[in-house]
């Protein structure tokens, strides 16, 4: 048996999200193959072979340059079949959601998404998925002798023991009906802490009065390297852009610590956030939903706390 | 234009989620359903998109009577009629291939839903019904301009925005800002009553994945409070405690 990974880069770096996945699949099976598009910057085939995996199939033909969903799947289907896996295992993304719809689709696969944890392999093969926006788990079996798993963040560490991977040329068949759509323009805002991929991250809420006020949240999520958010109230006024609202409709965290200031916490926003290993809440009205959620909890006013927090991490980082 | 608008019907997102009988079912007690509010965008943006260029819209549900109140929610939003097709949606696949037979047989110009439901969160079905039926799908949507033949969407990715051309038949996941809200009046209410809701029967796929029991969320052990003016020992917790700086 053998496993493969579709491995996502950014700009020739391997996301971290595809080495949890890579690392997923090494403790599920001993063989494991990445499938990556694009020139690999370097050293980062080296990381491959140490988060797990033995082999690296590139695909390096120019007709797949940009993210084409639809000849991403058939050229990962071909390679699932190709390789003989019985698994396929990828990070939840833009891009891996419908690669992997469309993959299932195609082999037959039984497909699981969200996936938290490794699999329960003791009967049967299970896996547990985060349901109602992490406020919930289903443990699933997936009947099919082909499996994909879309991980959720850090269902597992990322192994850093393995060895060499030795990577080899992949040449896909093209298919001309996989071209039908253009991609005309990318904005991606560039040199920031992405959000979903974020260990911590600082989030802003309406007890911030208006949109010049983040100042203070840029620089704590500078001293820290975190991401930047917000809540949704936050988003429809436009004090921030819509890719950086968290919460039930909007992006799903799931960093080591999330920081909260100035948000009272309603169902909705901790649906996004609650699966966060450790919450720092800030908020000057104790009686905020949010410290119910929290691990830790500083009861004041953002605008006195949050310099000061930023100092004194300075202080620590010397 | 010919729309297909998939919905779900799910719990309210103020819902308490609780299971019953040995966590193996999902506790409807108290629970107010509602259409998926992903899937409203969409509804919303297909009643938009035929006010400006004409056509019609047909809403499906892959669900057991219970949802038929919803199904008439989005007939008194602007549907003009309604497909249940009457089975309980037990996987992500199972209710693609539902879909894309209705799809098929109704040739649709447009097949729009919401980007994920939000009770599974799987966001695959729409990518699932798009390769069925060897059409592109697109998803999350936060816009979608159709002239003529032609589309133009953009759609989120990781921090940041893509912006694609494609011609029309395909598949749209939805989300905001695609279209405000629409909250059906009085008169759409009324008419809803009298709108056609046909219930058609489930093909012989088999679901590929079985829950076989729920679990909750271990409880948060209480906030530790720290004093603002010893932000000092916050960060030694967040440090040396947690870990996590």
């Amino acid at each position: 048996m053998s496993a493969l990974v579709f491995v996502e880069l950014d700009e020739g770096k391997v996301k971290k999200s595809s080495l949890e996945a890579v690392s997923y699949a090494a403790a599920v099976d001993s063989a494991v193959s990445a499938i990556v598009f694009g020139a690999l910057a370097d050293g980062e085939s080296g990381k491959l072979g140490k988060a797990g995996a033995s082999k690296v199939l590139n695909v390096t033909d120019d007709k797949l340059a940009a993210n084409n969903i639809m000849a991403y799947a058939s050229t990962i289907a071909e390679a699932f079949e190709k390789e003989g896996a019985s698994l396929l295992v990828l990070a939840k993304s833009s891009l891996g959601d419908p690669v992997s719809a469309r993959v299932a689709i195609k082999t037959g696969a039984s497909l699981a998404s969200n996936v938290c944890e490794l699999p329960d392999t003791s009967s049967g093969f299970k896996v547990k998925s985060s349901i109602y926006t992490g406020k919930a788990f289903a443990v699933s079996e997936l009947k099919g002798d082909k499996k994909i798993l879309v991980l959720k963040k850090n269902a597992v560490e990322i192994k850093e023991d393995g060895g060499d991977a030795a990577v080899e040329g992949f040449a896909p068949s093209i298919n001309d009906g996989d071209f039908k759509v253009k991609i005309t323009s990318t904005e991606k805002a560039t040199g920031e802490v992405l959000l979903p991929e974020a260990e911590l991250v600082v989030s802003g809420g309406r007890g911030l009065k208006g949109p010049e006020n983040w100042g203070m949240i840029e620089d704590l999520a500078k001293t820290l390297g975190a991401a930047t958010g917000c809540s949704k109230p936050v988003s429809d006024m436009d004090w921030r852009p819509h890719h950086e609202h968290v919460g039930q409709t909007g992006i799903k965290v799931s960093p080591s610590l999330y920081i909260a200031v100035g948000i009272s916490g309603a169902i909705q926003h901790l649906a996004g956030v609650n699966s966060s290993k450790y919450i720092l809440v800030i908020n000057k009205d104790p009686e905020a939903p949010f410290f119910k959620a929290a691990d830790y909890g500083v009861v004041g006013d953002a605008f006195e706390v949050v310099p000061k927090l930023t100092e004194a991490i300075k202080a620590q980082q010397g | 234009m010919k729309i297909l608008v998939c919905i779900t019907h799910v719990p309210d997102t103020t819902s308490k989620i609780a299971f019953t009988d040995n966590n193996t079912k999902f506790d409807k007690t108290g629970v107010q359903y509602i259409i998926g509010p992903y899937d409203d965008y969409a509804l919303a943006r297909a009643v938009e998109l035929k006010e400006q260029s004409g056509g019609s819209i047909t809403v499906l549900n892959v669900g057991e009577a219970e949802t038929e109140p919803t199904l008439r929610k989005a007939l008194a939003i602007g549907a003009d009629d309604a497909i249940r097709v009457n089975a309980f949606p037990t996987d992500a696949f199972f209710v693609a291939k539902q879909i894309a037979k209705a799809a098929e047989e109704g040739g649709f110009d447009l097949i729009l839903m919401g980007r994920e439901s939000i009770d599974f969160n799987g966001g695959q079905v729409h990518s699932m019904v798009g390769e069925l039926l060897g059409m592109p799908s697109v998803s999350p949507v936060m816009t979608l301009d159709v002239d003529g033949n032609s589309a133009k969407i953009m759609r989120e990715i990781e921090g940041g925005k893509e912006f694609m051309e494609l011609n029309l038949p395909f598949v749209a996941g939805c989300q905001e800002p695609i279209a405000e809200w629409k909250i059906p009046n009085m008169r759409g209410i009324m008419s809803a009553r009298s709108k056609p809701l046909s219930v058609v029967e489930p093909t012989a796929d088999a679901a590929q994945n079985e829950v076989e029991v729920f679990e909750l969320p271990p409880a948060k052990s209480g906030v530790k409070l720290v004093d603002a003016d010893n932000l000092d020992e916050l960060v030694n917790l967040l440090k040396n405690e947690a870990k996590v700086i």
